[in-house]
């Protein structure tokens, strides 16, 4: 049983690694058109990094120059003056301009920007684009992977729910896996930190938000190539649903203690000079609880992809034997570790979730104990 | 990237290495001297040095990402 499962995911990450490799060999080998490999390098694990407009897996460089990208076009949706719905084939992968009802678009470093018929785009003086940007709404590649990952979790956890309904209480085939770990919310991150009394009511975000983390970070690892927690519009949103929770759900007690930190244990000419300080640190502790939430998913998810990409990388800068498994015993052990991050980064997310949501729901007894 | 940038994350890294680089030791210790404490000592780990690691991620942004 170990053993199987130590092939298989020896195979895993070979195949991660392996297939990622395969795309920027591709990448690497056009270094003829001016620009180095270092830049060439750079410019893939960016173009890795961000999200796309359309679900290519690699590119095959034909034998007549032209690449073929493997994979599909997703529907691209934005509001300009008017809703515009079309293909992202269209813009063959950033090579051509777009023309719908009039307007031309042309996707830049995965951003559309609204150009004319010729395709300009305007910089500033510090490159950057000034094209006037339509409001996308876009079916992205991250947006996929979301909406696959939610029809699986909804699967997966409404089966094991009727299948406890009909075993009477025992779990079958993949719920002996996930029991476990939905009793450790429960009990060790729910009940510990927000209590007894008041643990049920976030019970559906803590689960729902840990399994949505983990199956998004190792939904990162595979070949697929996708980077949906290390998009930080992605980890804003979970961050702040977790704010509105802390303080919609907040007590009296809770916001007693925001406003009024020392309660009757000063008279209220001594607390005055005191609270000019801790009023405002108080409140902007409200907002930087969840804004290190966000960094921090976001943040470790981007690096987690550098490292490994920049590990791949490193196989075309050595340029010589030493390279490929240098580059690959790397790359595996780090895949490694991700692996562990993935599950831990879900956990922390869960845990200081589930921390505030304590906070929020202390009781006046609880706030004299300290 | 500028050199002071360079220097700034590198002072960061240190910091948070030496910051959690404690919170490891002292948790190992902790452990090493109440066993039967395991669980509890390692998820109070866990949570300081997410706390920390935050900060150092929140830091790294300021000095490599915000232009100008």
């Amino acid at each position: 049983m170990r053993k199987t499962f130590l092939i298989t995911l020896l195979f895993a990450t070979s195949l991660f690694v392996s297939n990622n490799a395969f795309a920027s060999e591709k990448e690497a080998e056009e270094g003829a058109d001016g620009k180095d490999l270092k830049t060439e390098i750079k410019e893939y694990i960016d173009h890795h990094l961000l999200d796309s407009h359309d679900f290519s897996l690699f590119s095959i460089e034909q034998e007549n120059g032209e690449k073929k990208h493997i994979g599909f076009p997703l529907p691209v949706i934005l509001w300009d003056n008017g809703l515009k719905v079309f293909s992202s084939s269209k813009f063959h992968h950033g090579e051509t301009v777009a023309e719908v009802d009039g307007n031309y678009y042309k996707l830049y470093h995965s951003k559309i920007y609204k150009t004319d018929a010729a395709g300009t785009i305007n910089y500033d003086d510090k490159h950057h684009a000034t094209n006037e940007k339509p409001l996308d709404l876009s079916i992205t590649k991250g947006v996929v992977m979301i909406f696959i990952t939610c029809l699986l979790m909804f699967w997966l956890f409404s089966s094991l729910a009727k299948s406890y309904a009909k075993n009477g209480s025992i779990p079958k085939g993949i719920g002996r896996f996930f029991e476990p770990i939905v009793l450790y919310i429960r009990d060790d991150i729910a009940i510990s930190n927000i209590g007894e009394k008041r643990y049920k009511k976030y019970m559906p975000f803590l689960l729902t938000v840990f399994f949505f983390i983990w199956f998004l970070n190792m939904f990162g690892l595979t070949p697929l190539g996708v980077n949906v927690t290390g998009n930080i519009a992605v980890t804003a949103a979970l961050a702040i649903i977790t704010f509105l929770l802390t303080n919609l759900t907040g007590t009296k007690d809770y916001w007693k203690h925001l406003f009024d930190p020392l309660g009757d244990s000063m008279p209220w000419l001594g607390k005055l000079p005191l609270y000019i300080i801790l009023i405002p640190i108080e409140i902007l502790g409200i907002f930087i609880k969840p804004f290190s939430l966000l960094i921090r998913l976001y943040a470790n998810m981007q690096a987690g992809h550098i490292v490994v990409m920049s590990l791949i990388g490193l196989m075309f800068i050595f340029k010589s034997w030493i390279g490929s498994p240098l580059s690959f015993g790397l790359a595996f052990a780090i895949s490694l570790i991700e692996i562990l991050v993935a599950l831990l980064q879900a956990y922390i997310f869960t845990m200081l979730s589930a921390l505030y949501f304590g906070f929020a729901s202390e009781e006046h007894d609880h706030a004299e104990a300290h | 990237m500028s050199i002071p940038r360079i220097v700034g994350a590198g002072l960061i890294v240190i910091g948070v290495g030496v910051g959690i680089g404690r919170i490891g030791g002292q948790a190992m210790e902790a452990i090493a001297r109440q066993p039967e404490a395991y669980g509890k000592i390692q998820t109070a780990m866990l949570i300081a040095a997410a706390l920390i690691e935050g900060i150092g991620f929140a830091a790294l942004f300021a000095t490599t990402e915000i232009e100008g």
